[in-house]
């Protein structure tokens, strides 16, 4: 079997991958998919805890992030339409007043 | 080395080269189909995990509906190449430096992790497809609560999508 560690080295590896595509594009909806490649490297550790420890309580709490997630992209999807309308562009240092 | 090093290896290499290429693509078209490829490689890593329930739902939830729903907005705005603008200039340097911290960070506590003893996985009878019943029937007694407000949650989504791209009245585009 493949230890627990090497699966934590990879959820860590994407997470980090991540969190610098959100900090590195500019593009709206790709920063959007960094973060759900964040939610999704925290599953696989979710995953492989629940291996570790022989339970199926993280395997639900992935069920749950998989929903929110489900939600938070049609609402943030739904968002950056409604912004594209009002200011024709999606790239976020655009997005720098309250009021349109 | 055995067959299921050799699997994980290069389900870790397809991943990590997927996440990269969606990070340093241009196009959001192909990013999407990138991050498409990364939910596979992670769906087999939940395989390898015994979690098959988990593993179909993220082909069809997470590789079907969510990024069907990027690419139809991506499609749908048209805004394939975005200009490059430098409102921060150092932001790039700054991100690469952050990023390298947070991987040795997160590296140092794994490896902490793996010295004191995290390593056996124990072959369980989570692997049998009986899982699946297993994980029901926790979901529908344990965790009943949460899974019921979930249903709210995604109404609340839905009604949420639904009022903020309507359009108004009087509104132009």
């Amino acid at each position: 079997m493949v230890p627990v560690s090497y699966y934590l080295a990879i959820s860590g590896i994407l997470f980090t991958l991540g969190a610098m595509g959100v900090l590195i594009r500019r593009n709206a909806l790709v920063i959007f998919m960094s973060v759900e490649l964040m939610l999704n490297a925290g599953n696989l550790a979710f995953v492989a805890f629940a291996r570790m420890y022989n339970t199926f309580s993280g395997q639900l709490f992935v069920f749950f992030v998989m929903t929110v997630a489900a939600a938070e992209v049609a609402v943030g999807l739904a968002l950056i339409v409604a912004i594209f309308r009002t200011k024709n562009s999606i790239n976020v240092d655009q997005m720098s007043s309250l009021k349109g | 080395m055995n067959l299921d090093l050799i699997v994980f290896l290069v389900l870790a290499l397809t991943s990590v080269a997927s996440a990269i290429g969606m990070l340093l693509s241009r196009s959001a078209i192909y990013a999407a189909l990138y991050l498409v490829m990364n939910f596979m490689t992670v769906a087999i890593f939940y395989l390898l995990l015994g979690a098959p329930f988990i593993a179909l739902s993220q082909v069809t939830v997470y590789a079907g509906a969510i990024m069907v729903l990027f690419l139809f907005v991506v499609m749908l705005l048209g805004t394939e190449a975005l200009a490059p603008t430098s409102v921060l200039p150092y932001q790039r340097n700054a991100a690469l430096v952050l990023g390298a911290l947070l991987v040795v960070e997160i590296g140092y506590w794994i490896w902490r992790g793996a010295m004191t003893g995290l390593i056996p996985l124990p072959s369980s009878e989570l692997n049998s497809m009986t899982s699946v019943q297993a994980m029901s029937k926790m979901l529908f007694s344990q965790y009943l609560l949460p899974f019921e407000v979930t249903s709210v949650l995604l109404l609340v989504a839905m009604i949420g999508a639904i009022v903020l791209t309507i359009k108004q009245k009087g509104e132009r585009g």
